[in-house]
This record gives structure tokens, C-alpha cells and sequence, in this order.
């Protein structure tokens, strides 16, 4: 349940979103990437309304389908496909999309062999240069959620979510996807990131949202609003990260 | 009579076996899944109906399906429409077996976890493309167990056509019974256990080519 929920995001920034289990933060990026269909309000991307609640025409299946590639989504779960490699799953929806292309009967080893150069980059890109061969259950948690970022990224989102990436990894390799999601981020990747990793946050973030009950409590710059929080529920919640 | 001859006319009887397995196994398991789908429809009268011709199906015996399919019409039209005892064996197996089969390819179908739909929805795939490229493979391999389980089963309840007087291997056998040789009856387990032979060598050739993902 949200309610209320307004909130921009510039382009290059960071934008991280903390809050207690059942405050509406993954409901939130349901809602983004049209896997929840919100019923009231807006998302604008660059200046186009891509979805209006009140607004049926901006609600047609087929174009949904398009509207939710301007959105990557990074699950919990990793969710990456089981039979097919690292590689296959990072080139397999740009491939199937490629097929939509005018030009690709005549133009199909060229358009492959394209998506396949930039699969690899991307592999390499989250470390996983030798791994690409491999099948999802034979990698890592850790590796698997890193694949999963190269298969988000290779849709080329306009901005990337992340639904609390590292919640279902053993402590030891939270390290390693945080520092694939640092990296975007010093590349200037427009990303929505759910976390429960408080100093992440605090570093990765130009601005964080604290929800509570689907409600925004708090919203500000991301140092402002973990070292000095203005609301006392903000205060709360913090408490205890500070403790442990 | 000399061992070669009744064997001929043992493995001549159990075409007919085969014949009612293969077209049951053509037929039903399409029809399988257009039923799951059907059970599955979010639209309610489609789901119920189904459900309900599951229902029925499975809580009959098979041989009051047969008797029905083959007696029935002859009945109600005094005579005048008759289907021939073969195609009436058939379609009792087709009807029959599809409704096992649909539960099978619904549990398979449900039991793909709903992240898998969901990831490439967000990677902007089509429906279709989703069931074809993630979702299909996976069903198919959690499904390849239980319906091997019913394909075993198949061919075994074939011989349950010489209810309606087909003449099927067991039947054959009786009337070799009927004529004081008791061993043709006993010898028909031989061709049972090399079809299912064979069909279980395929069907782990099968789990074994799905075995490289989890």
C-alpha cells in the first residue's frame, strides 16, 4: 500500500530508498517497472508521461511492453533463467528484440554478433570475465546477482532499480555486488536502489527516502538524512543500524 | 499349437496395445495442455468447465468410460450410430489420460517460480516469448517424472479395451486359456516389460539431457 508517493529523480543521480519490511519500498518499484499497476498518479521520464492512472491510454498491454524498458529492475532473488549460461541470460531479451527490427533478416549475424560484444563487456564490466560460460547454478549468489545486473544493464535502462540486491547473500558476498552497484554509480548511472545497507547508502546515494507505513517520513540529501534525520520515526529506524 | 505361432499371434494382438498407446499419447497430451490452460483461465466458466471434466475423468473408472463411449450412442440412437470398438478405445484413452495429463502440466506450469515470468517481463518480453523461451524448458523438465509415471501406466491399461471386446494381448491370451493353454496368458507380461523397458530408457535418456540446469 503507498499513498502519497512524490518524488523526482535527476538524471546521473543516485537515489537510495531505506525503510522497515512492509513500508511499500519494493511496492514502489513494482509500480516503476509495471509489475503493479498503481491507481492513482503519474511516472514521467524526460519529460514524458509514460503512465497516468487517470489517463487509460497510457495503459495499452502493447505498449507497456516497450514503456518498461525506459526501467531495469535488479530482484532480490536474482530471478536469472536457469537453462541458459551467464552470457545467454545477459543477451537472450536484446535478442528477441532485435528480432523487431526492420533490418534484422538482412542484417542478423551482424545484429548478434553486436549484442553479443556488448554481453561480454558488460560480463566483464561486473567480473565476471570467466564465469560467462557458466550456468547459473554453478555460480555464487554473489555471481548471480552480478549477472544479473549485466542482464538489466543490457537493455540499456534510462534508470536502473535495485530490489535490496544483496538481502538473500551470505554476509561475504555483499561486498562484491555493492561494489559493481559503486561503480555504476561513479559512472553516473540513474538508479533507484532498496536497501537495508545503511553506510551503503550513505555513500553510494546523492539522496535517500526513508518509507514508513507508505509513506515518504523523509527525504533529503543522503549524508543529511542518515547522520542528521529530522523526523523522530527516521531517528528510530536508524537506531537500529547503529546498534548492531 | 508351437511356441512360434502363438508368439505371432501374441505380438500381432499387441499392435492393437500399441496402436491405442501411440494415439493416446498423440492426442492427449495437446489436448493435456489446452485443458491446464483451461483450468488456469482467470475467466471462471472456462476454469470451472474444465475442472469439472477433470473431475470426471479422474473419479470414473476407466472401463465405465470405455463402456459408455462404445455403448452409449448405439443406445440412444436404437442402433444407428455405432463407433467402431477401436476408435471408441481410443477416444476413452484420449479423453481420459488428457485430464491426468492436464494436472500434471498444471502443477508443472505453477511450480516455475514467479520470478522467472516476472524478469522477463521487466526485460520487455512478450507473453508469448516468455512461455517459449523461460518458461516452457522448465516446465518441461520438472514435468518429465509424472508423466513418464503415466506413460508406463498407459501402455499397461490398453488391455483394459477387452472390455469392450477388442482384441488386445490380454484378450488374445484368454481364448488361448479357453483352449486349455494357461502359459500365453502368464508369457504376455514379456512384451510389457520390454515396451516399458524401452520407454524407460528414453525417458531417462530425457531427464538426463535436461540434467545441465537446475
Amino acid at each position: 500500500m503507498l499513498r502519497d508517493i512524490s518524488f523526482s529523480l535527476e538524471k546521473g543521480q543516485a537515489l537510495a530508498i531505506i525503510g522497515s519490511s512492509g513500508s511499500g519500498k519494493t511496492t514502489l518499484l513494482r509500480c516503476l517497472n509495471f509489475l503493479e499497476r498503481p491507481d492513482r498518479g503519474r511516472i514521467i521520464v524526460d519529460g514524458k508521461t509514460i503512465f497516468d492512472a487517470a489517463d487509460l491510454s497510457t495503459q495499452r498491454e502493447s505498449e507497456i511492453r516497450r514503456k518498461r524498458l525506459h526501467f531495469g529492475l535488479v530482484f532480490q532473488s536474482f530471478n536469472l533463467f536457469p537453462q541458459y549460461t551467464a552470457l545467454e541470460n545477459v543477451m537472450l531479451a536484446k535478442q528477441l528484440l532485435a528480432q523487431e527490427r526492420s533490418d534484422f533478416k538482412a542484417k542478423k549475424k551482424e545484429i548478434f554478433d553486436e549484442i553479443r560484444r556488448m554481453a561480454e563487456e558488460l560480463l566483464c564490466q561486473v567480473g565476471l570475465k570467466d564465469r560467462m560460460d557458466n550456468y547459473p547454478h554453478q555460480l555464487s549468489g554473489g555471481q548471480q546477482q552480478r549477472v544479473a545486473i549485466a542482464r538489466a544493464l543490457a537493455m540499456q535502462p534510462d534508470i536502473l532499480c535495485f530490489d535490496e540486491p544483496t538481502s538473500a547473500l551470505d554476509p561475504e558476498l555483499t561486498g562484491e555486488v555493492l561494489r559493481v552497484i559503486r561503480s555504476l554509480a561513479e559512472r553516473e548511472t540513474t538508479m533507484i536502489i532498496v536497501t537495508h545497507e545503511m553506510a551503503f547508502a550513505r555513500d553510494v546515494a546523492d539522496r535517500i527516502i526513508f518509507m514508513d507505513e507508505g509513506f515518504i517520513v523523509e527525504e533529503g540529501p543522503a549524508a543529511e538524512v542518515i547522520n542528521h534525520p529530522k523526523e523522530e520515526r527516521t531517528r528510530q529506524f536508524l537506531a537500529h543500524f547503529s546498534n548492531q | 499349437m508351437s511356441f512360434s505361432t502363438v508368439n505371432l499371434m501374441l505380438a500381432q494382438s499387441f499392435l492393437l496395445n500399441c496402436q491405442i498407446f501411440f494415439v493416446t499419447l498423440i492426442l492427449a497430451l495437446p489436448l493435456g495442455l489446452v485443458l491446464s490452460f483451461g483450468s488456469m483461465s482467470r475467466f471462471r466458466p472456462l476454469s470451472l468447465l474444465s475442472r469439472l471434466y477433470i473431475y470426471l475423468m479422474r473419479s470414473t473408472p476407466l472401463m465405465l468410460q470405455l463402456a459408455i463411449i462404445y455403448y452409449l450412442p448405439g443406445f440412444l440412437s436404437s442402433g444407428q450410430y455405432m463407433l467402431s470398438r477401436m476408435t471408441a478405445a481410443c477416444l476413452a484413452f484420449v479423453l481420459n489420460y488428457a485430464a491426468y495429463f492436464s494436472e500434471i502440466f498444471r502443477g508443472g506450469i505453477q511450480g516455475v517460480p514467479r520470478g522467472q515470468q516476472e524478469a522477463g517481463q521487466v526485460l520487455g518480453m512478450t507473453k508469448g516469448q516468455i512461455f517459449r523461451k523461460i518458461t516452457l524448458l522448465q516446465v518441461i523438465k520438472r514435468i518429465v517424472p509424472p508423466i513418464g509415471n503415466e506413460i508406463i501406466t498407459l501402455i499397461k491399461d490398453t488391455s483394459l479395451a477387452n472390455f469392450i471386446m477388442v482384441k488386445e494381448i490380454i484378450a488374445m491370451a484368454k481364448d488361448f486359456g479357453n483352449r486349455a493353454m494357461i502359459w500365453p496368458l502368464f508369457y504376455t507380461g514379456v512384451f510389457f516389460l520390454i515396451f516399458n523397458g524401452v520407454v524407460t530408457l528414453l525417458l531417462n535418456r530425457t531427464e538426463q539431457k535436461l540434467s545441465y540446469f537446475r
